[in-house]
């Protein structure tokens, strides 16, 4: 049993109508690991995610992050610990009706009083740091292009200096090289900032890429925690067709030998 | 647990000179310590910001990107890459400075204020001439459609148009019929107290007639239809477009003009006269019941004069814009929807100014006709 997290689930329920989606669900998400949760559609992954960011109440159990219970703590404790995480939701959830600039801004103004150049400069910091230039700040939301909404979504989830970040489906809609330079661009942006990561995606290129350790969502609770090497041969049915099928192969052979996967190509 | 950032003058080395160009850093460098950071730094003077030639952060407790951020602003990217930072930090300070690099600061469009007004009115007059210009295009376009439908009997679109009749026309009955009868009843009232002054209080009845028949019965359904109808048009085109479907419906070989536009239109141009006829009847009827109570005309008087001196011109004039109205009305509904950009925001906005515009161009067109009909003589 790996030792308690930094964020840690405990015997997690979540129940919608007869609907049973957790039943006693344990995770553990390391400090500074980039962990990543896969499983079939409606395994409730998402769920997860929403019950540790408090966007949505489960039926039962325990989350603590960084030591403070999420469900009984009061709602002060629970707002300087939302200030330490930072989401990228699955479509960018960008605000429509403002510009690039003020969307990575609007976090700042909110929670801190800094000078208004101060504020702006720091926005502009944090978009040229997920590799965007300072001509798309005054950009409207809509002429953005996918790739580039889910680096905006990613600047305004980190311009609080999150501890913690949680990612829905990053790559998702992006085309192979533009999800390729993001996972390069999460796995920097971590590295550097040390931020904990909490990843659900789809992408099995992703998984090889980017994770520190994989979950497998299944039969309500967590089936394994392991190095996606690792994982990746475990004898589950449904793991071995989502690993071992066409494309699981494809992206872990990328992995351990890139200059062959390029000959067998 | 947080620490005050601060900055130290290390006194560590005995050359005199050294002694000043050594700042020791300590402290929490990060956002939420960003005001206390900035307070620090500018305690110090130019001079002593330019006489630094190292940096010391091994006692810096933690550091985020703003600290960073923060620091280079003010001692420049080689001071901080030579800093001695621990490894994590160490991390983090190339990308951030990485990012710094390339710095072009943005361009800040500081102009003088008239200007700008004046810049905004020369926008908003180009975009109404593009609106109206757009609106024309549209227009031909649904006429070439429609024409090209016209007489083929199997691309009517039967089950469309019928359901959009129920929606916009059948369904907009009660509320027609309320507000026409309340508003027949309130002309006839202001007739019967001012026209009761001159002893004329008969005429009341030639009032209500004549605004009835004439302007108000189509008028007030086109402006309920117009806030009703045209709204629902651009949000459901608009919500259409958003989703791609108008581009689905398109790449299947379908026209969105013939499937989506034609049906509505066809549907307004049947509904709105109908509707104009429901509101020519209640008004009156409101005007005959306050004529009956306030003035005690009797009903069958009311019609004796009503037929007597009510030309069936009148009729025919108020009715005969219905279509007019009915088109206008529908087209701008459908183009604002199609003028949707994905976004929520967006169709909001095309739905107001569907609305809008469309109440505009039933009250414009409605004065031109009025002129026309005075100089008509009709």
């Amino acid at each position: 049993m790996v030792s308690k997290g930094i964020i840690s689930v405990r015997g997690l329920h979540n129940q919608f109508g007869d609907n049973l989606v957790h039943e006693q669900l344990d995770l553990d998400v390391a400090q500074g690991e980039i962990l990543t949760v896969v499983g079939g559609s409606g395994s409730g992954k998402s769920v997860l995610m929403r019950s540790i960011l408090g966007l949505h109440r489960p039926s039962a159990g325990q989350i603590e992050v960084d030591g403070v219970d999420l469900l009984r703590a009061d709602s002060e404790q629970r707002v300087q610990l939302e200030r330490r995480m930072g989401v990228l939701f699955q479509r960018g959830a960008l605000y429509s009706s403002l510009t690039v600039l003020e969307n990575v801004l609007l976090p700042l103004q909110e929670h801190l009083s800094l000078p208004a150049e101060d504020a702006e400069a720091l926005a502009l910091m944090k978009l040229r740091l997920v590799g965007l230039s300072s001509a798309v700040a005054d950009n409207s939301v809509q002429s953005l292009s996918g790739g580039m909404i889910k680096r905006v979504a990613l600047a305004r989830a980190l311009i609080l200096e999150p501890d913690f970040l949680f990612l829905d489906e990053p790559t998702a809609g992006l085309d192979p090289i533009g999800a390729n330079d993001f996972d390069e661009l999460l796995v920097t942006v971590q590295r550097a900032l040390g931020l904990t990561v909490f990843l659900v995606t789809h992408d099995v290129d992703s998984i090889f890429k980017v994770s520190d350790r994989v979950a497998v969502l299944a039969e309500r609770k967590v089936l394994v925690v392991d190095t996606p090497e690792r994982v990746a041969t475990h004898p589950d049915q449904w793991i071995q067709s989502y690993f071992q099928g066409p494309r699981g192969r494809a992206a872990q052979h990328g992995k351990s030998h890139p200059v062959n996967a390029k000959e067998d190509a | 647990m947080s620490h005050r950032p601060h900055i130290e003058h290390s006194e560590q080395s005995d050359n005199q000179d050294s002694a000043e160009q050594q700042l020791r850093l300590c402290g929490d460098w990060t956002l939420q310590q960003y005001e206390q950071a900035k307070a620090a730094l500018n305690a110090l003077s130019d001079t002593q910001i330019t006489a630094v030639r190292t940096l010391d952060g091994r006692d810096i407790s933690r550091l985020d990107s703003a600290g960073v951020f923060l620091l280079q602003q003010y001692f420049g990217t080689e001071l901080i890459e030579t800093a001695q930072l621990a490894g994590q930090q160490q991390k983090l300070a190339t990308l951030v400075l990485q990012a710094c690099k390339d710095e072009q600061a943005p361009q800040h469009r500081g102009d003088n204020p008239l200007l700008q007004w004046l810049e905004q009115i020369g926008r908003v007059t180009c975009s109404v001439l593009q609106q109206q210009k757009q609106l024309l295009a549209f227009l031909g376009l649904a006429l070439d459609n429609l024409s090209r439908t016209l007489f083929r009997p199997s691309r009517w679109r039967y089950t469309a148009t019928a359901a959009q009749v129920e929606q916009i026309g059948v369904n907009a009955i009660p509320i027609v019929a309320l507000l026409t009868f309340l508003v027949g009843a309130v002309i006839a009232f202001l007739g019967a107290r001012v026209l009761d002054e001159f002893g004329a209080a008969v005429y009341t009845v030639n009032l209500v007639g004549f605004a009835f028949l004439r302007e108000f019965a189509v008028l007030l359904a086109a402006i309920l239809l117009a806030g009703r109808t045209a709204s629902a048009f651009t949000a459901q085109l608009g919500s259409m477009k958003a989703n791609e479907e108008i581009d689905a419906l398109r790449a299947q070989g379908l026209n969105p003009v013939e499937v989506l536009v034609l049906p509505r239109v066809l549907a307004m141009l049947i509904s709105l006269p109908v509707l104009t006829l429901i509101a020519m009847l209640c008004g009156v009827l409101g005007g005959m019941l306050v004529c009956w109570l306030a003035l005690d005309i009797s009903p069958a008087l009311f019609m004796h004069i009503f037929s007597r001196d009510i030309e069936p011109v009148h009729f025919w004039v108020g009715l005969g814009k219905a279509p007019v109205f009915a088109f206008v009305i529908a087209l701008i509904g459908c183009l604002e929807g199609f003028k949707v950009a994905g976004s929520a925001q967006s169709v909001g906005e095309h739905t107001t100014s569907s609305v809008v515009q469309s109440i505009f161009m039933v009250i414009l067109l409605d004065a031109l006709f009025a002129l026309f009909f005075l100089e008509m003589g009709w």
